[in-house]
């Protein structure tokens, strides 16, 4: 990556000045310099009134029913082709309260920082964080900052919490499928994981593949306003891919899971890549994209409203719910045979020819 | 993607499956040598709507499950000294040794960094002149080139502390000692793509009269293969034992020149072990005199006594087309890709994990 997509947001705005170039273990000790860190850095950042009390938590002002999720980070490279850990760890739980039907509002921000990452990288990191939650329209309200010894950690792990008051409209339970359900996705599928795969040492090729990180929860609630009960489930297909998230729903409601590969969306770059390394998409990290199983009566009404939408431009319906195979999910070849899309076993790993 | 959607038009196999049907007129049993070829074919359902007629016999070509038992504990025992980086492809880490496998050996602490080229290795190792860098250099004639290249390239560098762990094979020795064998049934024979890309196909042609089997160079998409499957057949209903060349738009007669002379540069051929099959003569590469200080064989002189296969994996019958995944009484229950007996159930290429990840009937009856 060039300096201008490694520093998108400090270009402009650079790292106030702290006494050291690299995080220390001095600036996790809670003493002087956690203040210096703290006061130059977060909570100039993070500006509102909650964060400002500084108080050991937060307090926050919720009723009704709350969706609640957290998730932790520890991707590699930190620093990725259309984004870094920061905003992944914003996009991610942000997501993950919108998958449940929820209306992401808050969340806590937690970073285990390993001594020795450069300043300058931690201010691109809280500057993508800020600029990911005011995407979302999300408030960091609490958090935290420990460092760990050199050798300890890598570089910097971060973990989010977040919650949301439930949409009005949502009615989301895996055991209202019904076969006949279509199953719609949001987006191309498979960019998140080849543009990590990208910069990966040992494996790196050059290509414009960028993640697909991004908050999805204005589409989500756009489609509960409109669909309300007929949108069954929400899932974003993170680490493990389509093929994961959609064993996952079939072995819950024991239904099967008929897709067509050809509907599959996927940019002409990452299935080239796949290609090359052998990967199967279906199985390849998402960030932000989510699949939903709805009615079928109102599918394509809704894949018309996601095309509108320039996150769900390029949104597909894939398949639908059978009550063939329970518990497995097949795709077809287009040749008139079909295939098992398998549970993954483990990550996948490139082939050697 | 040019060259790749067109041969997997739906339209266009299914008119040259309409034409295999029109041909066919007894049984006939082709083998695919390639892992590749039978990852397409299940995956792609072409197993479930050719003739009844035609059998498919899975070959041997899955690099991964040919590397004898000994040389992934000899892997594994160089990726246990503190002071050595093992590099390897991605699909060699899973497969099991006779104690453990890579990846097992990698999560207790060994340093295995997977690598998709040997030059990434060549890099780490003038990245680490402090540590041994050791690439474990798997392969047919397809990953030959650039593995070779790698050891010249080192020698370029003058780097001391680079070597590779060898078991390079290669399919027309393969080839012929299948095709002696007395209980063989291949009628026919489908060559993988890749190998003849870099190597040409005269070899073949010999090979083809000696034993009255047709030999059709074919690629990996469905179109590719129906096509190759089509010719094969339309040779045997004719009895014609030639070779035809399916893959025309990668492979060249001669094959690539480039390629060869790096081959032939650091290494010549040997006899060669492989897993499940046995020895076979002049059937692998070792790395020249001239290159011996990169060999990590020598270099470590690991000795390692002979360990028994698993007797319950019948991986050597299917790779030698005699047997099929589903005829394995494990298949599927016992072995599985999480727990698998043979390297067949975890490589990328193997019969086992292909018949395991995809095939819709054939799975349902084992889960």
């Amino acid at each position: 990556m060039t300096f201008k997509e490694h520093y998108r947001f400090s270009l402009n705005r650079p790292a106030p000045t702290l006494d050291s170039d690299i995080i220390t273990l001095a600036h996790g000790s809670g003493g002087l310099l956690t203040n210096r860190l703290l006061d130059n850095g977060v909570f100039e950042l993070f500006d509102h009134s909650e964060l400002q009390k500084r108080e050991d938590g937060a307090v926050l002002n919720l009723s009704g029913s709350v969706a609640f999720s957290t998730d932790s980070f520890v991707i590699s490279p930190i620093f990725f082709p259309g984004g870094n850990i920061g905003e992944l760890a914003v996009n991610g739980t942000v997501n993950d309260v919108a998958m449940t039907g929820g209306i992401p509002q808050f969340l806590s921000l937690a970073f285990i920082i390993e001594e020795g990452l450069p300043v300058a990288d931690f201010w691109e990191i809280l500057l993508s964080i800020e600029h990911a939650a005011n995407q979302a329209g999300v408030k960091i309200v609490t958090g935290d900052t420990k460092v760990v010894e050199r050798g300890k950690g890598d570089q910097i792990f971060i973990n989010t919490t977040g919650v949301g008051r439930l949409h009005q409209r949502a009615l989301l339970d895996s055991t209202r499928i019904k076969p006949g359900d279509s199953i719609i996705v949001s987006g191309n599928v498979a960019s998140h994981g080849m543009a990590i795969l990208s910069k990966r040492e040992g494996l790196e090729f050059e290509t414009d593949i960028l993640s697909d990180t991004q908050a999805l929860n204005d589409l989500t609630v756009k489609l509960l306003d409109e669909f309300g009960h007929d949108i069954k489930v929400f899932r974003d297909p993170t680490r493990g891919g389509m093929a994961t998230v959609l064993n996952e729903i079939a072995g819950q409601v024991d239904l099967g899971v008929a897709l067509e590969s050809e509907e599959l969306p996927i940019l002409p770059a990452v299935k080239s890549a796949c290609e090359i390394f052998g990967l199967d998409p279906l199985y390849v990290a998402n960030e932000g994209l989510f699949i939903a199983i709805v009615s079928k009566k109102v599918a394509t009404k809704m894949l018309d409203i996601l095309r509108g939408t320039e996150k769900g431009k390029d949104a597909s319906i894939i398949g639908s719910v059978v009550e063939d195979h329970p518990g497995k999910v097949t795709a077809s070849s287009g040749l008139g045979g079909k295939r098992v899309v398998s549970m993954p076993i483990a990550e996948q790993l490139p082939r050697i020819c | 993607m040019k060259y790749l959607d067109e041969y997997r038009d739906p339209k266009l196999a299914r008119l040259v499956l309409d034409k295999i049907f029109e041909s066919v007129s007894r049984p006939w049993s082709i083998m695919e040598i390639c892992g590749g070829q039978t990852h397409s074919l299940v995956k792609n359902g072409i197993l479930e709507i050719l003739p009844k007629e035609i059998t498919m016999i899975h070959g041997p070509g899955c690099p991964v499950c040919v590397t004898p038992i000994n040389l992934i504990d000899k892997a594994i025992l160089l990726a246990e000294n503190a002071n050595v980086i093992l590099c390897s492809f991605g699909d060699m880490v899973r497969v099991p040794g006779s104690r453990k496998s890579l990846l097992q050996s990698k999560s207790e602490g060994s340093d295995i960094r997977i690598v998709y080229s040997p030059l990434e290795a060549v890099k780490l190792a003038s990245q680490n002149p402090d540590k041994e860098v050791v690439f474990f250099a798997v392969g047919f004639e397809t990953t030959a080139p650039t593995n070779a290249l790698s050891v010249v390239q080192a020698a370029k560098m003058g780097l001391a502390n680079y070597s590779i762990l060898t078991s390079h094979v290669l399919v027309p020795p393969a080839l012929n000692a299948l095709l002696s064998d007395p209980e063989s049934t291949i009628d026919g024979v489908l060559a993988a793509g890749h190998v003849c890309t870099v190597m040409g196909f005269k070899e073949y042609y010999p090979i083809a009269k000696k034993y009255k089997t047709p030999i059709v160079i074919t690629g990996f998409e469905p179109v590719d293969l129906l096509q190759g499957i089509l010719t094969t057949i339309e040779m045997l209903e004719n009895q014609r034992f030639d070779v035809i060349n399916e893959y025309g738009r990668v492979v060249e007669k001669e094959g690539n020149p480039h390629a060869m002379a790096i081959i032939n540069e650091a290494f010549e051929v040997s006899d060669r072990k492989w897993r499940g099959v046995g020895n076979i003569d002049n059937s692998g590469y070792q790395l020249r005199e001239k290159y011996q200080n990169y060999d990590a064989d020598l270099k470590f002189a690991i000795k390692m006594n002979e360990v028994e296969e698993n007797a319950e994996c019948i991986a050597g019958s299917i790779m030698k087309g005699q047997k099929k995944p589903i005829d394995c009484i494990h298949f599927g229950k016992k072995c599985n890709p999480e727990n698998p007996l043979g390297a067949p159930m975890v490589s990328s290429e193997g019969a086992c994990a292909a018949y395991y990840h995809f095939s819709h009937s054939l799975f349902q009856n084992v889960s």
